[in-house]
């Protein structure tokens, strides 16, 4: 493939407007997924882009602004899964398991007898990156400021509440809200990255540059920084091998990480496996 | 003398179950006090009550005002395998500042205190890279950042062998003669718990408590523990060795291996 082929997309308004949002998707997925692999809530983030589809559902049949009315709905599946995992009343899984797999059924039964309100439900499920709107696009920078600012501005907090919840709290650190706030931030990014990326495949972005990311470095600010452009990487290059392979760019983003993920593993042997250990359960 | 942690007349319970009765304990500047019993019986309740992660249902925890306490957890329940190194595991503790890196003073502080425990060397190094009384020390010196007047620990020489926990101990010495009271859990009573100025025998309620002497006789420890015990007396010093008699055991039901059986 000659380099005039490989620049050929460029002129394109569309596909640099979808290879920004791919690149900004994958460095907010990447961001937010390091905290999401470590306290072990990747399930919680597969769960909630399930539920929001739910809120997507309800906001189409009452024609509620789409990004107000699954926002809204995702927060709230997003508290309410918080509130019950720090209760311990019942297993975390087993109530991310019932509260987002109900919000998905109400999605699907609203959508079967009332219609989609003119939105495409496959966009939704499988991401549609070259459609993205303004509005699509203007959320996910407005996300993707607010969560760097967060990690920024409470990284202390976050990191000794990720590592070691009871002495955080007992060393003044606010658990309780720093998780809350965790988890808001974990549902606006779903919110902002489903339209692109689908419901289905966002756990995937979450998951993969941290879990390469870990592999890598010891360190955690280290593995901040690296799973943060590793995601960005993934979107920028996936983004790109869709166009030019004809393939829709959320499976080929998730494709991209999954074969950066089989490189690593295979480059750092046992070291990157012993590393990466810890994080079985989100595999 | 100065109190700076009091618990009076305290009940916690997990659920219906109460794991502390009625527990009087003063914690005193200086103080350096070990808290024995079995297991389940709320020795971990304790220390969680004395730092206040723990309301009691009953009784009041007197705190004196602006006491500053520091928890060591349990190094069983540290997640070793987590991305962090020495220094950031340290610096987790730091107060005040927002930004993502530390100051040049916090990082000088953070090299003191790990000189001063022997480990300055290891600050670049993941925490799983590191022999058991180093992993200890990691945080004893992320609890010493905080300038606390009180030290809690939560078993700080299970699993460790013999040389480690004699310099776990003599570290703890040092800083107990600088003042700081200390409040240690531990099983072993021979290794950790004679060589204590001050012991409290818990099992749900306190039994006794006061120097392991006057506290580590046949009586208090079968209340204590439900079992008999006999303590000797070696180097000055009171030695517990169980009293193992097949008579004072109930017997398990005994399960038939062999012929017609399957295991």
């Amino acid at each position: 493939m000659s380099l005039h082929e490989l620049l050929t997309p460029f002129q394109f308004e569309f596909f640099v407007n979808g290879l920004i949002v791919a690149t900004l998707s994958g460095a907010l997925c990447g961001l937010v997924g390091v905290y999401v692999v470590l306290k072990g809530m990747s399930y919680i983030g597969h769960g909630l882009s399930h539920a929001i589809f739910g809120g997507f559902a309800a906001s189409a049949l009452l024609g509620v602004n789409f990004f107000l009315g699954a926002g809204a709905w995702g927060f709230a599946a997003a508290m309410m899964i918080n509130g019950v995992t720090r209760r311990r009343s019942i297993g975390s899984d087993a109530a991310i398991g019932v509260i987002t797999t109900a919000s998905f059924a109400i999605g699907v039964a609203l959508i079967k007898r009332y219609g989609s309100g003119g939105k495409n439900p496959d966009s939704l499920l499988f991401g549609q990156i070259l459609g993205v709107s303004d509005a699509d696009v203007w959320l996910l920078a407005a996300v993707t400021v607010a969560a760097a600012l967060m990690v920024f501005f409470l990284y202390r907090p976050l990191l000794f509440s990720t590592f070691d919840p009871e002495v955080a709290d007992v060393s003044g650190v606010a658990t309780a809200r720093v998780d809350a706030l965790l988890t808001l931030v974990l549902a606006a990014s779903i919110l902002a990255t489903m339209t692109v990326l689908g419901v289905t495949l966002v756990a995937a972005t979450l998951v993969i540059p941290a879990v390469v990311a870990r592999m890598l470095t010891d360190s955690f600010g280290r593995m901040l920084i690296m799973a943060t452009v590793i995601g960005a990487l993934c979107g920028f290059v996936g983004m790109n091998l869709s166009y030019h392979l004809d393939i829709p760019s959320g499976p080929m983003i998730v494709l991209t990480g999954s074969a950066l993920f089989a490189a690593v593993f295979a480059a750092t042997g046992r070291r990157g496996l012993r590393r990466a250990g810890d994080l079985a359960h989100v595999a | 003398m100065t109190h700076l942690v009091r618990l009076d007349r305290v009940t916690c319970r997990y659920g219906s179950e109460p794991v502390l009765v009625n527990v009087d304990l003063t914690v005193s500047r200086g103080e350096f006090v070990g808290v024995v019993g079995p297991s389940g019986s709320g020795k971990t309740t304790l220390l969680r009550t004395l730092m206040g992660a723990l309301p009691p249902l009953v009784g009041a925890v007197h705190r004196k005002p602006g006491v500053s306490v520091s928890y060591v957890p349990q190094t069983e329940t540290v997640n070793w395998n987590f991305p962090v190194t020495v220094g950031e595991c340290v610096l987790m503790a730091r107060r005040g500042r927002t930004l993502p890196w530390p100051s040049r003073a916090e990082r000088a502080e953070v090299g003191n205190i790990l000189e001063r425990l022997g480990i300055g060397s290891l600050e670049r190094r993941h925490i799983r890279q590191l022999s058991g009384g180093q992993q200890q020390r990691v945080f004893i010196a992320r609890a010493l950042l905080r300038q606390p007047q009180l030290l809690l620990m939560d078993e700080p020489t299970a699993g460790v062998d013999v040389k480690t926990r004699h310099e776990i101990l003599h570290l703890l010495d040092e800083l107990n003669e600088d003042g700081l009271a200390i409040v240690l859990t531990t099983h072993d009573l021979n290794g950790v718990a004679a060589h204590l100025p001050q012991l409290v025998c818990l099992n749900r309620e306190v039994i006794a408590a006061g120097k392991p002497g006057e506290v580590l006789t046949p009586e208090v420890l079968e209340l204590t523990y439900g079992a008999p015990m006999d303590v000797l007396e070696h180097a000055g010093m009171p030695l517990v060795v169980d009293r193992y008699e097949p008579t004072n055991v109930v017997p398990l039901p005994r399960r038939e291996f062999g012929a017609g059986g399957s295991a």
